[in-house]
């Protein structure tokens, strides 16, 4: 098994990402340059957070153009697990890997704190070892995270469970108008989806910054556990096949 | 915009225009043996210029302790490096970035951020964390002054008036931008902003005081300096080009004093751009990996000819540049313009002659520039070329070294502005002290920053174990080492303006004293010094007392100055600011797990005021506190008396206790006194109270309750722990006094055995945690 | 041959920016002004192209890398 962190020039969480696999749960994990033209040999691909190619005209507008992203499109509709992470998701978004684009945080201001979100759907290489509605506390840091798409989009991501995590109460209640629950003021209180497959995710906190108590929190551990466990799955289920 | 013409002759008369004085330009013929042309003037005028040269503030600044057994690199270089153990080294320095940013605050915070991040990274190491120490004018409307002895209370107050309302909305419009600039920088660049402080006081109004700290890391083998080797190497541009951004810029607006004509005449504001930053961090950490790099400089003020003459000077040797190799952003532009832009994110290397294309290659990844423009040469000229001619000639060290240096005119000013107030001149009786209490919490100074540090990125890298708010100081881990470094700044201007020597010695105090509340030893400190026009004899006064008081502390607490930068000319319309040397002191922490934060932890817990001892309560200094301006609008008399010893003895105690984890939780008495300390030690936890009871002493109750005499922290430990704590704080000559227990509910403070403060703890959280959202809500 | 490209949020998107600015309008005694939206504003010089090139390659690149059409619109126009 062997996770790759993709590194686009302006990327700054990608040692932290780095740092949480390897160091922290003791997986193989290498750094992808932006410029490499295929990405074959992992198992699956964080898109790290950052600010890829400056964001200056869109957050992760240019990065779609770049050769990686070109190879992570294949290996995504191959089946590889994909796992955006703040611009990274930005970038899926733009990318068109995932649906729906970023807005500016309804309060216009960058934001970096705490927040909790909501596991709503466990049925994901990436919350396979979390509970159905378990809160996690996880920061937050950007400026453009507040998700929107058109209402035909959003009754689908709705429909087939694409919605995987939702900004809440410490206690776990979704209150998609109360700027402490939905810092950002994202639709629905989106805080990370997915596409139809499951295999690519998206998520604004950043559950790599929270993987050491002596950090602030734990919680962002599940997320990398349940990928490593589906990918053990995967693997002892092609060896059986 | 228009060139600007070089072909000028130079006269006396366009000398003085460069600010430079007749004696300074006779030096200058002196030196050249000949009459400069304009690109010679203009390149002397900014190396000359108080920003550059230090030139009113050398004598002083020799009187500072610079050496330690820790010290690696003192003042000098980039920034000063401290060993921290493991093979590592700290690399840290303070700097300011005022002028640009009442100018531009949005800009100015940018790229003072920016500046002091290549600093960092300039010398090897890696940013992981930043610091803002920022002044700004009121942004509420402020404490009336009190009923009685009014009169008296408004004369002895230097900016008696209250702010108009456009005034406050203008302050908070330059607060917010600098907030916005800070974050945007920071948090692009992927350096983590983890603290700092913001105060407010009227003389900041049209002079904030944006003052940027940076922290990196590197193995101690891996440094590198600023000092050009080996002639006949070549030197190599890199980074972003040059334009005509902010020509006499910093080195000017820092060099004299704002008018209504220099803000109109807005030089070309320096425009930072973070990511450009960031491949710059990449590309030079990777190109100095190499080894093919022998020096490197960054270009910040007065870019071209300060980086060229003073990586030559260090190194005894010359450089020749040619401008026509220069990567240009604008067009036909003069070499006065080229040497004296300011234009951000640009490096100057000397490389190993032959390994040029290692060099270039790491920058050609990064999709950076990188050019040679020059060699080192053995004449010890910095000679620049352009056009195939000769477009300046100037010795090199002479530019960087022998610019003019005065022994100014001081003079300590008329006393009566500060004459001491004793407390039952503005107390009134029966004042209801847990409304006052209300006030202090909500007020500015005091009031909880979140509004603005959730603005930065405080995590990315993940090694920040206290950002900003859960502690006294940050903390950060180290990865791969057992260690932690905690850092600080602080610094009052007001105390500063009451007794600058004294106000300077309780900056270097509550900052060491602060790191010390995590658990950390200080170990090193660095200091920006903020002052007023240094031709008037009495803020000269200012600046040689705070030196002699930052000196004495300095010393005291065993925290040596690695760097730091002076800004004077800190004055609009004449009206000088409050002198304020703001200090940052970085500690070591021998284990990480042992770092403490403010926060009371558990229900239950003693909570216990730690007093180094020294120097009485001090009633007659409690007219200089927060709470005497907040509440009652008295800015009078000195701060209170300090007492190093004290001051040490209570640092090394602290340092003890967290080592052997005999405390949980650490938080000194410094602005607001016990009642804001105990207060703010409940807001960040997990909704705890507090009972105590501060005993009796010779001060009325306000005084107790909110004097602020330094040397004394609220700790807080589990009741079995007591007799421990005692005998640690035995050790260290510290009284260890149980005042209490933490407890929930209701927050209550007794005095002579009658409460004086009582209400439930979330109502006075409320009204810490929201009022600076609510004042600037709507910047 | 240069090209002027303005990007607008679409119609049906909110656009806080705009309607901070339009409330700082009203305080500032203009609260007469019904609506506000914030664009981006870009100019290109394409150097030398025909006006037909410079026409399709302004489009293309307004479409494909300046916009987002999930959220944003544009037009543009070019310039000799």
């Amino acid at each position: 098994m062997k996770f790759g962190v993709v590194q686009f020039p302006g990327s700054n969480c990608d040692d932290d990402a780095h740092h949480a696999i390897g160091a922290v749960i003791g997986q193989p994990v290498e750094f992808i340059w932006h410029q490499s033209e295929q990405v074959s040999g992992f198992d699956a691909i964080i898109l790290p957070g950052g600010f890829s190619y400056g964001d200056y005209l869109r957050t992760g507008a240019l990065a779609r153009f770049s050769p990686v992203m070109r190879a992570v499109d294949r290996f995504a509709r191959a089946g590889g697990l994909v796992l955006g992470i703040c611009n990274g998701f930005q970038i899926l978004l733009e990318a068109g890997l995932l649906p729906g684009a970023m807005m500016r945080n309804q309060g216009l201001r960058f934001l970096c704190r705490q927040v909790h979100v909501r596991v709503e759907n466990t049925d994901t290489p990436f919350t396979c070892r979390a509970r159905a509605g378990q809160v996690l506390q996880i920061p937050i840091a950007h400026m453009e995270g507040n998700y929107f798409c058109d209402a035909a989009t959003l009754s689908e991501l709705e429909r087939n469970g694409q919605i995987i995590f939702r900004y809440a109460t410490p206690e776990g209640r979704v209150d998609e108008r109360n700027r402490e629950a939905n810092p950002n003021g994202s639709l629905r209180a989106i805080a990370g989806i997915s596409n139809r497959e499951r295999n690519v995710v998206g998520l604004m906190p950043h559950p790599e910054r929270a993987v050491e108590l002596a950090l602030g929190s734990a919680d962002g551990l599940v997320i990398f556990r349940s990928m490593v466990e589906s990918l053990t799955r995967r693997g002892a289920e092609r060896v059986s096949a | 915009m228009a060139t600007i013409n070089t072909d000028i002759k130079v006269t006396p008369q366009i000398a003085a225009e460069h600010g430079l004085t007749a004696e300074e330009y006779a030096r200058i013929q002196k030196i050249l043996g000949r009459d400069p042309n304009f690109t010679e003037l203009g390149v002397f005028s900014v190396m000359w210029s108080e920003h550059c040269s230090y030139k009113s503030s050398r004598v002083h600044l020799k009187r500072l302790p610079t050496t330690g057994p820790r010290v690696v690199q003192g003042p000098g270089e980039n920034a000063g490096v401290v060993d921290i153990g493991d093979g590592l080294v700290a690399v840290f320095k303070i700097e300011s970035h005022n002028h640009p940013s009442f100018v531009e605050p949005f800009q100015g915070a940018a790229t003072g951020v920016g500046g002091i991040l290549r600093d960092i990274f300039t010398m090897g190491a890696r940013p992981i964390a930043v610091l803002d120490s920022l002044r700004f004018g009121p942004i509420t409307s402020g404490a009336k002054a009190p009923e009685s002895k009014a009169g008296q209370a408004a004369r002895l107050k230097p900016c008696p008036d209250e702010p108009a309302a456009e005034e406050l909305t203008r302050n908070r419009h330059i607060l917010d931008g600098v907030v916005r600039g800070i974050g945007f920088y920071g948090n692009c660049f992927g350096v983590p902003t983890v603290g700092g402080e913001v105060m407010f006081e009227p003389c900041y109004a049209n002079n904030p005081l944006v003052n940027a700290l940076a922290l990196g890391i590197a193995r101690r083998e891996e440094l590198f300096f600023a000092r050009a080797q080996g002639a006949g190497n070549p030197v190599i541009y890199a980074g972003a080009k040059t334009g005509r951004d902010g020509i006499h810029g910093a080195s000017l607006l820092a060099s004299a004093e704002f008018s209504e004509e220099s803000q109109q005449k807005r030089p070309n504001v320096q425009v930072g751009d973070p990511f450009m930053e960031k491949l710059l961090l990449e590309a030079c950490l990777e190109a100095m990996r190499t080894g093919a790099i022998v020096a490197i400089q960054d270009m910040g003020a007065a870019g071209l000819t300060s980086s060229s003459s003073e990586m030559a000077s260090r190194g005894g040797l010359g450089i020749e540049i040619d401008l026509t190799r220069v990567p240009q952003r604008e067009t036909a532009m003069t070499p006065y313009e080229m040497l004296l832009s300011e234009s951000q994110e640009r490096m100057l290397l000397v490389a190993e002659r032959g390994r040029e294309r290692e060099v270039f290659e790491v920058f050609h990844k990064w999709g950076l520039d990188a050019v040679e423009i020059g060699r080192v040469t053995g004449d010890g000229l910095l000679r620049v070329l352009h056009d195939g001619r000769v477009a300046a000639e100037i010795p090199a060290h002479a530019l960087a070294e022998e610019g003019p240096r005065y022994q100014r005119p001081m003079a300590a000013p008329k006393a009566s502005a500060t004459a001491p107030m004793r407390p039952e001149d503005f107390l009134r009786e029966g004042a209801d002290l847990t409304e006052n209490f209300r006030r202090l919490l909500a007020s500015p100074a005091i009031a909880s920053k979140y509004w603005i540090t959730e603005q930065y990125d405080s995590m990315v890298r993940t090694n920040t174990r206290r950002g900003p708010g859960a502690g006294d100081a940050a903390v950060l881990r180290l990865k791969g080492s057992k260690r932690a470094l905690a850092i600080k700044t602080d610094g009052n201007g007001r105390w500063g303006f009451l007794a600058p020597r004294a106000g300077a010695m309780h900056a270097v105090a509550e900052s060491a004293r602060n790191v010390a509340c995590t658990g950390a030893r200080p170990i090193a400190a660095t200091n920006c010094l903020n002052f007023g026009n240094p031709e008037k004899p009495e803020v000269m006064w200012q600046f040689s007392e705070a030196i002699d008081g930052i000196a004495e502390a300095c010393r005291a607490l065993e925290t040596p100055i690695t760097g730091g930068n002076v800004s004077f000319y800190n004055e609009t319309l004449g009206k000088p600011i409050y002198p304020t040397p703001v200090l940052g002191v970085l500690g070591l922490l021998e284990d990480a797990e042992c770092a403490l934060g403010s926060a009371f932890c558990h229900e239950g817990d003693a909570i216990v005021l730690l007093d180094g001892g020294g120097a009485s309560a001090g009633a007659e200094s409690f007219s200089s506190s927060e709470y005497a301006k907040a509440i009652h609008g008295v800015v009078a008399g000195a701060p209170p008396a300090i007492d190093l010893a004290a001051e040490k003895r209570l640092i090394d105690c602290l340092v003890q206790l967290a080592g052997e984890r005999a405390i949980l939780s650490a938080h000194d008495v410094s602005d607001g006194g016990m009642a804001v300390t105990l207060a703010e030690s409940c807001f960040d936890s997990e909704g705890f109270a507090a009972d105590v009871d501060l005993g009796a002493q010779d001060a009325p109750a306000e005084a107790a309750v909110f004097g602020e005499r330094g040397a004394r922290a609220v700790v807080s430990l589990s009741p079995a722990s007591l007799a421990r704590v005692g005998a640690i704080a035995a050790q260290y000559g510290v009284k260890a006094q149980p005042i209490g227990r933490v407890t929930r509910g209701e927050f209550r403070i007794q005095y002579r055995g009658v409460p004086v403060i009582r209400g439930m703890i979330d109502s006075f959280r409320q009204a810490w945690s929201e009022s600076l959202g609510k004042a600037l809500g709507s910047a | 041959m240069k090209a002027h490209v303005w990007v607008m949020l679409k119609s049906t998107v909110l656009d806080p920016q705009g309607q901070t600015i339009q409330r700082a309008l009203g305080s500032l005694g203009y609260d007469k002004v019904k609506e506000v939206r914030q664009g981006k504003f870009f100019v290109l010089d394409l150097g030398a192209l025909s006006r037909d090139e410079a026409t399709k390659q302004a489009e293309r690149i307004a479409k494909d890398v300046l916009t987002n059409p999930v959220i944003e619109e544009f037009r543009f126009e070019i310039l000799d």
